[in-house]
């Protein structure tokens, strides 16, 4: 394949004007933390700092619980459904028009390529709220049990690999079934929820139905254990997870996790190879490697293992990587220094349990954090790379003989989230499909989502849906 | 002279076997006035695990075989009860101390609810699943799969209605089970094993331990391969327990309130959504 060489083509960072500090955003209002206390939030790709955002304390955690509360028992559960619709309404439209700032603001501070942030992440960002806006006076006919009732106060943890896209996969379903939110952003990508608290001011959304409070996972952790709040909603790793399903058991509050994942890629023999390839790409250097649904084990039929590794290799030669800002990179920095010593563990123990690493030859930048686009071929089921989940743009390559030796090895993981398979036989690819353990199932095709489609894990990647008619039950109480 | 009654060796049902409890305890159950009715198996943590591991083999037989044979196993359950009602009106009578006619309630409502629960098992997908309208060319659907194995614990309150009003559901739904039979009145359980063994249900989809609860709850809660445990017949506490321990596996848990109720089998399913794409 012939790479063609472009002139560098930088999205301009004019669109976004990013503050020397930024608050926290309780009761419809910006205010310091108390204390003032504050931490840095940098460009991963450069190193260079963007801002200083607040740390919310305890006492700040209470008042935006506080403050959730008010709005839902005075405003939010008083207003009819196609009231608060249309506040939904207004979000997207005001996402949709200032999406170009969104997706400059969101590349800057998390390192994904501008092709990505604007493509996927703000266009669906905004289409969540359109999709969850209508749903607000239908409930009833969803299908949930009889009448469905918010629970009330929703905390609400995201992760840091589709800010805004989580963010929106979190509070659109929660304020579309009436609950109000307190919402926590990771603590190396907070700018996107802060300019989304700016879209609810401009909606009009009343004061205290969303209230953002950015910190670590401290702040997290007190909110979790908050009295005040009646449902979590959490998108992070199995171990925090499990963390807090021990930390609420017996609190009667209601809990959805979307967690880890170690995805499997199958592809048969008889796939449409050059698809197949692009496939692959997708599903594992898509955002850098940093999906929980990421197809990170390739398990390829024996026959054509040569085949697919050849082509795959010289596909790779073509990724760009390099300044998320412009628009020809394919693969931006990796969200921060501690991912990228975890990658590198990762990595490195496959070449120490015997696997065998391969990356195109390129360029890395010198500041910020990076990793080449890489595969280890000959891993063994048992190696920590067909175990544990990378998080980051590497691949384990495995094979199989038989369908059902493919599904054998697919499903041998504590995780269940993603998997993909590549054939040409419509039977071969759903008899595979119903035998996988995995929440989404993508075939002929890999990392596809949308508003309308349940997203969500088997075994230890999560418990519950975001996202489509099965999304909604996370955020209703029925009759049992 | 009048005749001796032949008197019942009451056993765990493990796998479609009658086995005594592998660690040899029982435990005396009296009727209502102190009279001798029988020693059932204290099950033990080994037991559990047979039983687990039973129900683990029996998983990929009952998921896929169809779902209208499913419906018609759970209605046979019901038709080889209604032969059998008297034994379980006597059980229930002696051991619990209920009047003939709350106990011939009892058992004609746990016969209709096997009803109720057959005709779910070819339903759950138009009820539970979805076809998704995404945007793009791609035909999108969810359909709802069985969890796999799933604990039960009945109460103490209603023995034998309570266990067939949560096994039922999560048969319907495609799983296979282990039963924890309620402590102090097993008897009607072990009876309904008598039944399963001869309803067409294959081996090692309902598994039924009696014993000490308190004594499994520990083990259930931290066992891995139990993907899924309804804690109805559990005081609050032993469930923080068994959610506590469950969270090393992500356990689905569940507490219901009502005994015949969709949310029963709608319950222990996992959702799983398809993408294929649109294409010539």
């Amino acid at each position: 394949m012939t790479k063609f060489e472009y002139s560098p083509a930088p999205e301009s960072t004019s669109i976004v004007d990013i503050k020397s500090e930024y608050g926290l955003f309780i009761n419809g209002k910006f205010e310091p933390a108390k204390g003032n206390k504050s931490f840095e939030t940098i460009n991963p790709a450069t190193g260079k700092p963007l801002a200083r955002i607040a740390y919310a304390t305890n006492a700040d955690v209470d008042k935006a619980v506080n403050s959730a509360t008010e709005a839902y028992k005075k405003i939010w559960s008083k207003m009819p459904a196609s009231e608060r619709g249309k506040y939904l309404y207004r979000i997207a439209r005001i996402l949709q028009e200032r999406a170009r700032e969104f997706a400059v603001l969101e590349t800057m501070d998390n390192g994904k390529p501008i092709r990505e942030t604007r493509d996927v992440d703000i266009p669906l960002a905004a289409g969540h709220f359109f999709y969850h806006a209508g749903w607000a006076d239908k409930l009833d006919f969803a299908g949930l049990g009889n009448s469905p009732k918010p629970h009330g106060v929703v905390g609400q943890i995201i992760p840091w690999n589709f800010p805004l896209l989580m963010l929106s996969w979190k509070v659109a379903p929660a304020l579309a079934t009436g609950n109000t939110v307190v919402l926590k952003p990771a603590e190396t990508t907070s700018l996107t929820a802060l300019l989304f608290a700016e879209v609810c001011q401009q909606a009009g959304l009343p004061a205290g139905v969303v209230n953002i409070v950015t910190g670590d996972g401290s702040t997290g952790a007190y909110l979790v254990n908050h009295p005040g709040i009646q449902k979590i909603a959490f998108t992070g790793s199995t171990e925090v997870g499990k963390g807090i399903a021990r930390a609420i058991a017996g609190s009667g509050k209601a809990l959805t996790l979307e967690l880890g994942g170690k995805g499997a890629n199958i592809i048969y023999e008889d796939a449409a190879m050059d698809e197949a390839v692009e496939g692959i790409i997708s599903g594992i250097f898509f955002n850098q490697g940093h999906v929980c649904c990421a197809g990170s084990r390739l398990l390829v039929q024996e026959s054509v293992l040569d085949e697919v590794t050849t082509k795959l290799k010289s596909r790779m030669e073509l990724i760009r990587i390099g300044d998320p800002l412009d628009k020809n990179t394919d693969l931006g920095a990796i969200n921060s220094k501690a991912q990228l010593e975890k990658i590198h563990e990762l990595a490195n123990s496959g070449d120490q349990e015997g696997a065998q690493r391969w990356s195109p030859q390129c360029e890395l930048p010198t500041d910020g954090f990076w990793f080449k686009p890489t595969i280890f071929s000959g891993v063994a089921q048992s190696h920590r790379i067909a175990q544990e989940e990378i998080f980051g743009p590497v691949l384990s390559i495995l094979t199989f003989r038989t369908p059902q030796e493919a599904v054998e090895k697919a499903n041998n993981t504590p995780y269940g989230l993603s998997a993909g398979i590549w054939s040409d036989k419509g039977s071969k690819i759903l008899w595979t499909a119903q035998r996988l353990k995995a929440g989404v199932v993508w075939t002929n095709s890999f990392n596809k989502f949308d508003p309308a489609s349940p997203f969500g894990g088997y075994k230890e990647s999560g418990w519950g849906r975001e996202g489509g008619r099965h999304g909604l039950s996370a955020y209703v109480k029925v009759v049992k | 002279m009048s005749r001796i009654d032949v008197m019942k060796t009451y056993k765990l049902y493990i796998n479609g076997a009658f086995p005594r409890g592998e660690s040899g305890r029982v435990y005396e159950v009296k009727d209502s006035k102190g009279k001798f009715l029988g020693n059932p198996c204290q099950a033990s943590r080994k037991d559990l695990r047979e039983a687990v591991v039973s129900a683990r083999a029996a998983q990929a037989g009952w998921v896929y075989s169809t779902a209208y044979l499913r419906g018609q196993i759970l209605y046979r359950v019901a038709e080889m009860m209604e032969s059998r009602k008297s034994e379980f009106i006597d059980v229930i009578v002696a051991s619990e101390g209920k009047s003939v006619s709350a106990a011939t309630n009892e058992v004609s409502a746990a016969i209709d609810m096997w009803v109720w629960y057959a005709g779910w098992s070819d339903k759950i997908s138009t009820i539970a699943g979805s076809t998704n309208q995404v945007s793009g060319p791609f035909y999108n659907f969810t359909i709802p799969e069985a969890i796999g194995v799933v604990a039960i614990f009945a109460s103490e309150k209603s023995p034998l209605l309570s266990l067939v009003s949560a096994v039922g559901g999560v048969l319907a739904s495609g799983n296979t089970c282990i039963v924890i039979a309620a402590e102090k009145s097993p008897l009607a359980a072990i009876v309904l094993a008598e039944v399963v063994a001869t309803s067409d249900v294959p081996n090692g989809v309902v598994n039924i331990l009696t014993g000490k609860s308190s004594e499994l709850v520990p083990w259930v809660g931290s066992h891995m391969d139990i993907d899924a445990v309804d804690v109805s017949g559990l005081s609050k506490k032993q469930e923080s327990e068994v959610r506590i321990a469950g969270a090393d596996n992500l356990k689905r848990i569940h507490r219901f309130t009502e005994m015949q109720s969709a949310q029963r089998v709608l319950a222990f399913v996992e959702n799983k959504t398809v993408w294929h794409p649109i294409g010539v």
